[in-house]
């Protein structure tokens, strides 16, 4: 849902969607971090079994969303068994023995809700979007399937073929899908970042109900959840029928930390894909540090420089003036549970090289190395930084999503009061710092996609066929 | 289950929350302002009542190449001026065409009001249109059109609008084909935006923290001096009926067959809408509990997605499903949906369906415009189509007075599992997609 350096996958997007390319997505669905400048901020609650619980009260119009966040994505998987978490995001719209197979989403649609579902390397996610006097109802549902699950034989063989049919939608015939995964198994090496959130084909076929039962065991529980409802809501009056809802679920087994360490890249890692397309894509990606790190501010700045707006850096040279590009961006998120990448991709123009292309992604990063950003510049990224949080609040499912995202990679939603006073304090000199320090060229991974010409000609006008009735 | 009884009684006090206020300016721009104070943005929407609905039949793309060209520079500012006043805000500026209608939009915070009002204005009303940036802009378009044929589902679209369209304004993609791109000169674009933008042609919706008086003193400030126009003769045009099955294959080297079956629709005025709405919900259009997700994808496996589609324009528009699936399913799909189709339109739905197609309907409106920007949209086009401000608060009524026989009459009336347009995109000789 957000793009291709968190593989975010949603369980159904409308078609409409669907014919948008995970490079407008990533252009339009960033999220950033919100100001102090909030409108509400929200009330935190802890259950008795660990739960964690955020409500925010915007009586700006009758709806809100429900999300649970479970700490569980494809970095608690193992080797062979890639795409576990998102498979088990689909098998939980399975049903339980109070609410069987079907009832769940029929009931949120015959009261005008909608709901869905992502799972990303970090995080699998549930929401409801519905009007807030049902907000009842999605907790009620919500509670039913954090246990007793039902996970049977038959239902997972139909459901993984429609697994199978989303990983081909979104990485076998799609080109930039396809580039994207490769990057990052080239860019990690032992730490399960390394594969895909949607899993490899042969991972889904050897999946078995034990290893869902297994991983819905472990994860599933309340305190390795948070509960967030953003809306027309009035969180005194919800927090009972929540603690009734959810309270009695018991405290579920501490996951067990996962461990493994990608160690320092030491030296650049270069790949090419070649495939059926018609024009070339250029990625590079650099291993740079989260959250946890005070460098993660300049990074975000950064980033912001180099691609936020049509006046940014990427755009001006690449798209504007030298014409190299059809589309250029970069991506930086910090709310990531284990350190990620920033990451440049650029959609090359037809009658361009891609070579061409990378050089000038070269130019623009030695430029920061060289010379620090205007002081314009630097002022621009903040005002956009503090604008975008407080646009973000306007829509309940995109600000539930920010707090469900920070709380579930560790960093917390109160770091997110701390993070435009850090913004802030940013100066130019530590932008070409962190430009120095990790977009090295020892640090990078670079991917190109080189397009084979169709292996048989299109010919449309050709292939018209009539027959009746 | 205690929640199946919720009924949808209390919905009117959301709707009638909604009560734009609407006035006509002296030079004949047509205003809506709604006021937000919750957050400090303001979202500033003007739809320009043209889109490639009016191209020259040649020149297909020049409205969107118009729009395309209003952020590129004004007679006093740079394209780059623009993008850095915007941006050093935090603000956006859009400008996009689509088949009717065309839309330029500032969202800025409440402190860049009088910037956003600046710079939309001065977009709308003194693009410079300079020739360098023309050539730049359509080869940009030239470049995407390649790129788009990367994506197997705009192909396919592509296709099936050349089909449904045949001979008419929506056959073409709304950024035009290489050919017509190529034909369009400098002096096409100068003459119709002349054409095409004036006030009278505008509407312009404002919502968000202002007040009315704000909204009105910006609105003649920045508005006031342009010169009124004329208002545009348009002409109506029904699509002609697909006569009989028409199969496009268009081979493409892929694991899945993009596949889209349809034929020509409804204009969005058209009195069955309403009930075309609930009967497409049923079909197709709603998520998990339609019939053509229930039955291809949950109980055969075959895809991931599958939706079915009413897109009602200002002249009919088309119905269309689509779906992709394995190479190896793809007859196996369309047979399933053609049964799907086939059967909504020999039996009434049941009286279940009904009212959960109903329910969701009506429950799910203020879903619809739950924030600034989806509100400016919608309000605009509430306008644009003339459905009027009580809208708002009928909905749920024109939803709820429909009923199964209502359902299967406009299912037999405009749905045709007979005479279509199916296009797959893939690897279509494998798939030996019967013709």
């Amino acid at each position: 849902m957000n793009g291709a350096h968190r593989p975010t996958m949603i369980r159904l997007k409308s078609p409409h969607l669907m014919q948008l390319s995970w490079l407008i997505l990533a252009s339009t669905l960033v999220l950033a971090f919100v100001s102090p400048v909030v409108a509400v901020e929200p009330r935190e609650f802890i259950l008795s079994n660990g739960m964690k619980v955020l409500l925010v009260e915007v009586p700006k119009a009758p709806v809100a969303t429900v999300q649970v966040w479970y700490k569980v994505g494809s970095r608690n998987e193992v080797m062979g068994r890639a795409g576990l978490s998102h498979m088990l995001e689909h098998m939980m719209f399975k049903g339980t023995t109070k609410y069987p197979k079907g009832t769940f989403s029929r009931l949120i649609r015959k009261n005008g809700g909608m709901d869905n579902a992502f799972t990303s390397q970090d995080y699998t996610a549930y929401f409801e979007n519905l009007a807030a006097d049902r907000v009842e109802l999605a907790l009620e549902l919500e509670a039913d399937r954090m246990q007793g699950l039902l996970l049977d034989r038959s239902e997972l063989m139909m459901e993984r073929e429609v697994v199978k049919e989303e990983r081909r939608l979104r990485t076998e015939d799609d080109p930039q899908g396809a580039l994207v995964e490769a990057l990052f198994a080239q860019a990690y090496l032992s730490h399960p970042y390394h594969w895909p959130v949607i899993g490899w084909f042969s991972d889904l076929e050897a999946m078995t109900l034990d290893d869902l039962q297994r991983h819905y065991d472990t994860y599933y529980s309340p305190n390795n959840a948070t509960l967030i409802v953003v809306g027309d809501i009035n969180a005194d009056s919800l927090l009972p029928a929540i603690k009734q809802l959810f309270e009695p679920i018991p405290r579920g087994p501490d996951p067990k930390p996962i461990t493994t360490l990608e160690p320092d890249q030491k030296g650049e890692r270069r790949f090419l894909l070649k495939r059926d397309a018609q024009v070339s894509f250029v990625m590079m990606g650099y291993r740079v540090p989260n959250f946890t790190s005070e460098d993660s501010y300049a990074l975000d700045i950064l980033d912001s420089i180099l691609s936020h707006g049509k006046s940014s850096r990427l755009y001006q040279n690449l798209v504007y003036e030298q014409k190299s590009s059809l589309a250029v961006g970069a991506e930086y998120s910090l709310l990531q549970t284990d350190p990620g990448l920033f990451y440049f991709y650029a959609l090359v123009s037809p009658g361009q090289k891609p070579e061409a292309v990378e050089e000038a992604l070269h130019r623009e990063i030695r430029r920061l190395q060289t010379d620090p950003p205007t002081e314009q510049e630097l002022q621009r990224a903040k005002n956009q930084v503090e604008a975008t949080h407080v646009f973000e609040q306007d829509s309940n499912f995109r600000y539930a999503m920010l707090l469900g995202e920070a709380e579930s990679v560790g960093a917390g939603w109160r770091k997110i009061d701390q993070f435009v006073e850090r913004i802030r304090a940013v100066t130019v000199k530590d932008i070409q710092r962190v430009a120095r320090q990790y977009l090295t060229e020892d640090n990078r991974t670079v991917g190109t996609l080189i397009p084979l010409p169709s292996k048989q000609p299109e010919a449309p006008s050709a292939a018209v066929h009539q027959g009746g009735p | 289950m205690g929640f199946c009884a919720f009924l949808l009684g209390s919905r009117s006090g959301i709707a009638a929350e909604i009560a734009p206020t609407k006035f006509v300016t002296a030079n004949g721009m047509t205003v809506i302002v709604l006021e937000q104070h919750f957050l400090p943005i303001v979202e500033i929407h003007a739809l320009i009542k043209t889109g490639s609905a009016q191209d020259p039949a040649d020149k297909a793309g020049l409205a969107n190449l118009v729009a395309s060209l209003l952020d590129e520079g004004t007679t006093t500012r740079t394209s780059k001026q623009l993008s850095e006043q915007i941006d050093f805000v935090g603000g956006a500026l859009e400008a996009k065409a689509s088949e009717d209608f065309t839309t330029a939009s500032a969202r800025v915070l409440k402190k860049d009001i009088e910037l956003g009002f600046t710079l939309l204005a001065d977009m709308l009303q003194h693009p410079a249109f300079a020739k360098q940036e023309f050539e730049r802009i359509r080869t940009q378009i030239l470049g995407e059109m390649a790129s788009d044929n990367d994506d197997p589902g705009h192909i396919a679209m592509k296709a099936f609008n050349q089909l449904v369209f045949h001979g008419h304004p929506y056959r073409w993609p709304v950024n035009g084909t290489e050919e017509t791109l190529h034909k369009i000169t400098l002096a096409d674009v100068q003459a119709f935006y002349g054409r095409e933008y004036s006030p009278s042609q505008i509407i312009l919706t404002i919502v968000g923290d202002i007040t009315l008086e704000q909204a009105t003193a910006l609105t003649q400030t920045h508005f006031g001096a342009w010169k009124k126009g004329a208002v545009a003769a348009r002409n109506m045009k029904n699509p002609a009926p697909v006569e009989r099955r028409t199969v496009q294959l268009i081979e493409k080297d892929l694991t899945q067959s993009t596949i889209i079956l349809g034929h020509a629709g409804i204009p969005r005025t058209h009195a069955d809408f309403y009930t075309v709405t609930v009967m497409n919900y049923i079909l197709g259009a709603g998520g998990f509990s339609s019939r053509l997700m229930d039955s291809i994808r949950d109980k055969q496996g075959l895809a991931y997605g599958i939706m079915s589609h009413f897109d009602a324009r200002l002249m009919p528009g088309s119905f269309w499903v689509n779906l992709q699936t394995k190479t190896e399913t793809t007859n196996q799909a369309i047979a399933g949906v053609l049964s799907e189709i086939k059967s909504i339109r020999d039996a009434p739905v049941s009286d279940q369906e009904l009212a959960e197609a109903k329910s969701f309907l009506i429950g799910s409106f203020p879903l619809r415009f739950d924030s600034t920007a989806k509100l400016a949209n919608v309000l605009a086009q509430v306008e644009f189509y003339g459905l009027g401000f009580e809208y708002f608060v009928e909905y749920s009524k024109w939803i709820d007075r429909v009923t199964k026989e209502d359902v299967q009459r406009v299912a037999k009336q405009y749905l045709d599992p007979k005479r279509y347009a199916l296009v797959v995109v893939g690897n279509t000789a494998k798939a030996k997609v019967k013709r």
